[in-house]
């Protein structure tokens, strides 16, 4: 397992999670959010291949454009 | 120097900020001469403009070529019940002329286009994107970072809330946050996602802050990263965020 924290909350995940992964665990549609990875800003086409490892610090933000 | 020309009534209307650490009447000075565009006067523009008139901004332009819904007014905290059907530029100018008889509103009562965007924001010092689309979001954003004008750019949709200041060149843009347009762009309608009014009211309000800080040129803005809200757990997140390099609109490529 690792431990990676995701919108400032810590969380236990198996080994060799990826982004997308990750978003489908958490019910997120890839095409409604964008993501930070460790302060980078990975390409969207990218997700499936990044593996999440111990202490990456992840941050997933909604497309947000009403008013 | 504007300080001698306050007059008593003024001095009275704006002495709670007056007094505040780097306010003082240079700071009231500069909001007198600062010109604001607020592009929509929805649920987010609303609070924003009566924020920003009732603190002395001497000049706020606002954009809108819609007219006033019974739907509107649950969170668009500008009009009454009387305003329906009425131009919200108008109803606009009348609550806030009312509020602050000092300064001056221009209503731009048109829909922006890549036609007229460039001419009307070029007149303005800040620009609050207030919008209700996202279309309409990268058309301001973008222009804005050719004229080299700072946005504060505050959306809503469901029970969430987004905030960022963007000085062109030195933080991230709109685009390297959002590099295209969502694939689904009806995605953030308020009509499809819902909104309780005093989501929009913070938002709002924390724009009209900003220009508030970003004009005087006190403390920080949300610049270099991102403010979101989320109304359902009552809890911010402050998320810091970096220039993409390769970003389509500010990226050195």
């Amino acid at each position: 397992m690792i431990v990676i924290t995701v919108n400032g909350k810590q969380e236990e995940l198996p080994e060799s999670t990826s982004i997308t992964d990750l978003l489908i665990k958490y019910g997120v549609k890839p095409e409604t959010v964008v993501v930070e990875l460790n302060y980078e800003i990975p390409e969207r086409q990218s997700w499936a291949d990044i593996k999440l490892v111990n202490e990456d610090h992840l941050e997933i933000v909604k497309f947000i454009g009403g008013g | 120097m504007y300080s001698q020309e306050l007059t008593d009534n003024n001095m009275l209307r704006y002495t709670r900020q007056l007094v505040l650490d780097g306010f003082g009447p240079e700071g009231q000075n500069k909001l007198k001469m600062a010109k604001v565009l607020i592009v929509g006067a929805g649920g987010l523009g609303s609070p924003a403009s009566i924020y920003l008139a009732a603190a002395g901004v001497g000049t706020i332009g606002i954009v809108d070529y819609d007219t006033v819904s019974y739907s509107n007014l649950n969170r668009q905290i500008a009009y009454s019940t009387e305003d329906i059907g009425r131009y919200k530029t108008d109803c606009s100018e009348k609550q806030l002329t009312r509020l602050n008889p000092d300064i001056e509103i221009i209503k731009h009562s048109l829909k922006l286009s890549a036609d007229n965007v460039r001419e009307i924001l070029v007149a303005y010092d800040v620009i609050i994107d207030a919008t209700d689309n996202f279309p309409t979001r990268y058309l301001v954003s973008d222009t804005a970072y050719f004229l080299k004008k700072p946005v504060i750019e505050g959306a809503v949709a469901g029970y969430d809330g987004i905030l960022m200041t963007i000085i062109p060149d030195k933080t991230p843009c709109y685009r390297c946050l959002y590099p295209t347009p969502p694939e689904d762009i009806a995605l953030n309608s308020t009509e499809e996602t819902g909104v309780l009014g005093m989501l929009p009211g913070i938002i709002g309000t924390m724009q009209a802050l900003e220009a508030v800080k970003l004009i005087i040129g006190i403390g920080q803005t949300v610049s270099g990263r991102i403010i979101t809200f989320d109304a359902i757990s009552s809890s911010f997140r402050d998320i810091s965020w970096k220039r993409r390099k390769d970003c389509p609109l500010c990226g050195k490529k």
